[in-house]
């Protein structure tokens, strides 16, 4: 998996759990929440969501790292990888 | 086939807060199954017919209304964790609701789904007041509502810091109380900041068929996502081993197994499921004032004491032809303050809630196929109980009557005497012994015990409570409340 399409596996899901949010010009390197409006329970469904469909585990310790699409993609690529995807 | 013997989770009672929590766990590949004494889901808020004609029960107005676009409130949350189109919903607004106050609501303010109609509405009844209502609406608008550990303060005494007139703060609680209020006299400060944003700043609305097609929604959501439930299959006790729940034996008297137990049945009757041996007396009902509740330690849950009675009028034409064609709800009261509180005798009729269902805003041309009226007033549980039945019909024709009375008092005279009379085509009422007899909850008490818990614990570790006892009001309330425990207590632990 790419960058780029882990990117889109984050922005699937973010359609399907805000399908009321704009998603066409989400600048990849600003946080998620400055230019959405994503509240906590929405974070974690975004890391359920990873869970559900990719078999992907994203400790609380981490949510962090899911800010924005360019960290969301540096840390899940690794992980994607790991599981031969 | 419904035959599992273990699962997940087990969920007492179809209400909105069990189908809620159900459809977040069952999406996320949890084994649930949810189960259900009486053979109608919806609980508190349901629908049933009767002589050939259907009913809804409970819910006046969907509350919580927002229009698409506007973000981060009850609503939105709701439809984004339980994946719900608001379309589904399909919610038409209401047209106008007014709180009356005065023997005949001389005085009265005005609200919409816009709430620039209150805040204008007060501006011109209560002058004096408009700073200090402005300065309300920005503390409840900064307040923290849905955090799980607040502590209890006293609506009335934050009121007062900004509003003077007893008349004006009596009229401000008269909705917020009598939608979801469990204590008498006073209310905590968090849940009249979720009642007045759900009432004034967000609004009422409704499906075209009513609460039945929320109700089909949710059932659709928690099938789809692999959710069983077993209707007409209540809950008889929870079984306990070293603090935490390792059985629930059933109506039919089979057992089951679950790793966690959501109940939304209310706090002191799940108390009971968990020790039915100890079954306290009737005189064990407490006050509900808010400085006795405070006392009370955290583990306990007294009764509610707030008991209502509701008639429901149906007549052959719509309530425009008799000139009530207006008001969507009308929040009553003929005495010089609001009394919020236990009644004295069966039913008390001074103040009430009027709701016109035919006056929602369905759309051009679009109108319920007969007209609806609906009163509701506050009753007293223990003079309803134990009637005989031949009492008990009695009382019922007797109080339907008075509270007809005391209800068209706020509203424009018929064209003619013996106009309603004459438009009359149904009757049902229902009292505090229905609402135990349909929903398990003990004293009739709709909004459950006065004593919250936000967190949902109960003395076993794996058994949780959801819904009305959990502290989140009205239905979009419920199930924030579902979703909310569901998430905490569950899924956000792996």
């Amino acid at each position: 998996m790419t960058k780029d399409e882990c990117k889109q596996v984050v922005l699937d899901i973010i359609a399907d759990i805000a399908p009321d949010e704009d998603l066409t010009n989400v600048k990849p390197d600003v946080r998620l929440r400055d230019q959405l409006q994503l509240d906590s329970m929405d974070f974690l469904d975004i890391v359920m969501e990873l869970r559900k469909r990719h078999g992907i585990e994203v400790p609380e310790a981490d949510y962090q790292q899911l800010a924005s699409l360019d960290s969301s993609a540096e840390y899940l690529t690794p992980k994607f990888i790991a599981l031969g995807k | 086939m419904n035959s599992a013997t273990h699962y997940d989770v087990a969920i007492i009672g179809a209400g909105m807060s069990g189908l809620a929590a159900g459809i977040r766990l069952a999406h996320f590949g949890k084994k649930v199954c949810i189960f259900e004494r009486h053979n109608a889901p919806g609980g508190l808020n349901s629908f049933y017919s009767l002589a050939g004609r259907r009913y809804d029960v409970g819910l006046h107005a969907m509350t919580n209304f927002v229009r698409p676009g506007v973000k981060g409130t009850p609503l939105g949350k709701l439809l984004r964790q339980l994946r719900i189109d608001r379309d589904e919903f399909a919610l038409c607004e209401q047209k106008q609701s007014r709180v009356a106050f005065g023997p005949r609501g001389e005085t009265s303010l005005c609200f919409t789904n816009d709430f620039t109609m209150l805040e204008a509405e007060v501006a011109q009844n209560f002058p004096a007041q408009i700073d200090g209502f402005r300065r309300l609406v920005a503390v409840v608008r900064a307040h923290d509502d849905v955090s799980l550990d607040a502590p209890a303060e006293s609506a009335r005494t934050i009121v007062r810091r900004h509003i003077a007139d007893p008349l004006l703060e009596d009229m401000l609680f008269c909705p917020v109380m009598y939608y979801g209020s469990a204590t008498e006299h006073d209310m905590d400060f968090g849940q009249f900041v979720i009642m007045f944003k759900a009432l004034y700043l967000e609004g009422f609305a409704r499906p075209y068929d009513g609460v039945r097609v929320i109700i089909r929604v949710l059932l659709e959501k928690y099938r789809a996502a692999g959710g069983e439930r077993r209707m007409k299959c209540g809950v008889r006790s929870i079984v306990a081993r070293e603090g935490r729940a390792t059985a629930l034996v059933l109506d039919d008297g089979g057992e089951i197994t679950a790793d966690h137990i959501i109940s939304s049945i209310g706090a002191p009757e799940t108390e009971r499921l968990m020790a039915p041996s100890v079954q306290p007396p009737a005189s064990d009902i407490q006050s509900s004032s808010l400085n006795s509740a405070l006392r009370i330690p955290h583990s306990a849950f007294p009764i509610g004491v707030l008991s209502f009675v509701e008639t429901i009028t149906v007549l052959d034409r719509q309530p425009a032809a008799l000139g009530w064609g207006e008001d969507t709800i009308i929040f009553f009261n003929d005495s010089h303050r609001l009394h919020y509180a236990r009644s004295e005798d069966q039913v008390d009729v001074r103040s009430g809630v009027i709701c016109i269902p035919n006056n929602f805003d369905f759309g051009p041309g679009r109108e319920l196929p007969e007209g609806i009226f609906r009163c509701t007033c506050l009753a007293r549980y223990d003079r309803w109980a134990d009637l005989p039945e031949a009492t008990y019909r009695a009382d019922k024709a007797r109080w339907y009557a008075a509270i007809q009375r005391s209800a068209h008092r706020f509203l424009p005279p018929p064209p003619a005497p013996d106009t309603l009379a004459r438009a009359m085509i149904g009757t049902d009422m229902f009292t505090p012994r229905t609402i135990t007899k349909f929903t398990g909850h003990l004293g009739g008490a709709i909004y459950g015990s006065p004593v919250k818990n936000r967190q949902g614990r109960t003395a076993l570790a794996n058994v949780y409570l959801c819904g009305t006892d959990q502290g989140f009001l009205g239905i979009v309330g419920a199930m924030l409340s579902g979703i909310s425990m569901a998430n905490y207590h569950i899924l956000q632990k792996g």
